[in-house]
């Protein structure tokens, strides 16, 4: 036992040492880029680094190898903020790449400045999705504060994804009422007194809705919700694109620091830049976010209908006041909650 | 036997639960009922998932390249992790089963904290010391020597976690057993390294492997505490477990089981050499 376990060390560890030792020659000849993403861009950037790969070879000779790390993207920051040496950055919130350059100045100030369209190569908006046939007529936010609809949405206190829906009914209840505070407030009471189930996450919200038949309509982002239409046809469940709902940006940065001393800085740069060409933005298109070029916003405007974008900057100022006055504990949604 | 029984029966008039036969054959039943739903089918379930796309699948899951590197680590942590405890589990109970010295009881108290404190928190504690952040990690990225997010940090937290086992099985063992033995062979003009080969191990030999029997299975299994300092890097820093969650995650329910089989594989395994170990245990006691 003794004498095996000795011969298992001895070659482990001789293979981790070439590893170890071999990587920084690795580097010379194939480089390689870690990409920290978000959960549920799995699938996407697999697509993504495939396609960049190709381009890179033809441009260059050599093959990249990406890494990916993903999980949920607040986590992400924090461990390139604890010293993950991430190249570049792929996340579902603006707050966690600010906060790069606030905890750990890994990144400029500046940063949604580095790339066209604030940063964000592609975005998506918070949709419903019904049930077969649309059973309720839902068609608009003000069919979500019906009596007779329950609502499916993650906990805007835990989760991006529920806030974004939060501040998406906020905003079309402002242009509604011209921004009349207490009708806004009335408005966005009733809006939460009809959540049936508030989960903690995206997934786990998508898996009450249509694992467990809860709920009328699903409150999520037209990416996701256009997924489970498609995971699920036997349930034939539809899209509704209300009038007006939430810009979600899906912000993109090169972490400098980091990507520079791995030697990346210009192909983690080049990396991002190839997300705007147009075979990219058709990639992006297919995994259902929507996208700034003009030809390829032309080929699918079938399938992403038109509809009143807000802002964060419409609707709350900016990031920090709307995690200060709605989010916070004791914030409005807390009041609005209470019966 | 029955006479005596009757007889005390009739004296108390008094029945003990478990007496009747319909009792105890429901109470068996039950028993086996729970183990049976709690234990034996979520074990079958995990392999029956495994292969329910067929063989095919599972080898090409199996021999998928980032599944490979995930077990490749996972060998390789324990590989590194086993060694290292068994050494200090060792040293650690012959020291303070073999000497009087102050700090003894605190020492004794301290091999259990991580037992007490929970994986999450431990992998944190290194993030927050060794992480660029803390009070080495400074040091460290200067140096560019890249500890927390690589495989260096997983088997850090690793040995955190899996180092009181070994001399947790060993102490009771050692105090019982006594220095008397040891002592008579050094007066028989035996070195000390003889004393430990040709006296203090053999002793020792069955409680030691069953150490690191446990050892290697924790080290092998753990997930809190490597998920919080691996950074989730596929093909790199993805250890086994975490690979069975990343798996899921992505909706590879047949993959994520795959990996899943090995790690129950290990589990049963672990089992019989446990029992096997046991049961030498006694016979060597005995």
């Amino acid at each position: 036992m003794a004498l095996k376990l000795n011969y298992l060390t001895k070659t482990l560890l001789a293979t981790s040492l070439t590893l170890i030792l071999g990587s920084p020659a690795a580097i010379a000849d194939n480089p390689s880029l870690l990409n920290s993403s978000y959960d549920v861009a799995r699938e996407l950037f697999a697509s993504y680094n495939e396609h960049f790969n190709d381009h890179w070879q033809e441009k260059t000779g050599q093959k990249v190898e990406i890494k990916q790390s993903h999980a949920g993207s607040s986590r992400q920051a924090q461990a390139i903020i604890q010293g993950l040496r991430a190249d570049v950055v792929t996340y579902n919130q603006v707050t966690d790449v600010d906060i790069l350059h606030e905890r750990g100045n890994l990144l400029p100030k500046d940063w949604r400045q580095k790339l066209p369209n604030a940063s964000s190569p592609y975005y998506s908006t918070m949709a419903f999705l019904v049930r077969k046939d649309n059973p309720k007529n839902i068609k608009d936010w003000d069919d979500l504060t019906r009596d007779d609809v329950d609502l499916v949405l993650p906990n805007p206190k835990t989760s991006g994804n529920g806030r974004y829906s939060y501040l998406a009914a906020l905003g079309y209840a402002q242009l509604k009422f011209n921004k009349d505070e207490a009708k806004v407030d009335k408005f966005l009471r009733k809006f939460l007194g009809r959540v049936a189930v508030f989960d903690t996450g995206g997934r786990g919200a998508t898996n009450t809705f249509v694992e467990r038949g809860i709920g009328d309509a699903l409150l999520t982002f037209e990416s996701e919700i256009q997924g489970v239409i498609k995971a699920f046809p036997d349930q034939e469940f539809q899209i509704i694109v209300p009038s007006s709902s939430f810009l979600a940006e899906f912000p993109v940065a090169v972490v400098e620091k980091p990507a520079k001393r791995n030697g990346n800085f210009e192909l983690a740069t080049a990396y991002l830049e190839h997300l705007y060409t147009e075979d990219s933005q058709r990639l992006l298109a297919s995994f259902n976010y929507r996208v700034h070029d003009p030809v390829v916003k032309a080929e699918t405007a079938a399938n992403f209908p038109d509809l009143k974008l807000l802002t964060i900057e419409e609707i709350a100022g900016n990031w920090k006041n709307a995690m200060q006055v709605h989010f916070a504990s004791g914030g409005k949604l807390d009041q609005l909650q209470r019966r | 036997m029955s006479n005596h029984k009757t007889s005390l029966s009739k004296v108390s008039h008094q029945q003990r639960i478990g007496d009747q036969p319909w009792l105890r054959r429901l109470l068996i039943g039950l028993a086996f009922l729970l183990v049976g739903s709690l234990l034996v089918l979520p074990l079958i379930a995990i392999f029956a998932q495994a292969l329910s796309a067929g063989l095919n699948i599972f080898w090409v899951n199996l021999s998928d390249k980032y599944t490979l590197h995930a077990i490749g680590l996972t060998l390789l942590v324990a590989a590194l992790t086993v060694p290292l405890n068994l050494v200090f589990g060792v040293f650690l109970a012959w020291l303070v089963t073999r000497f009087e010295f102050p700090g003894r009881r605190i020492l004794m108290t301290l091999i259990d904290i991580p037992f007490a404190v929970s994986p999450v928190v431990a992998g944190l504690m290194y993030l927050l010391l060794y992480g660029s952040n803390g009070w080495v990690g400074g040091w460290l990225m200067e140096n560019d020597l890249q500890l927390m997010f690589a495989w260096p940090g997983i088997v850090m937290v690793t040995v955190f976690i899996t180092c009181p086992f070994v001399a947790r099985e060993l102490i009771p063992l050692m105090q019982q057993q006594g220095s008397s033995e040891e002592e008579a062979a050094l007066s028989l003009g035996a070195s000390g390294w003889q004393m430990f080969r040709r006296v203090t191990l053999p002793n020792i030999k069955w409680a030691l492997l069953y150490g690191v029997v446990l050892t290697n299975a924790r080290a092998v299994g753990e997930f809190g505490a490597v998920s919080v300092v691996s950074g989730n890097i596929r093909g790199e820093t993805n250890t086994l477990p975490l690979h069975v969650e990343l798996l899921y995650q992505d909706y590879n329910l047949v993959g994520a089981f795959t990996s899943a089989t090995l790690l129950a594989a290990l589990a049963l395994l672990t089992l019989v050499v446990k029992t096997f170990l046991e049961w030498r245990q006694q016979q060597s006691a005995s």
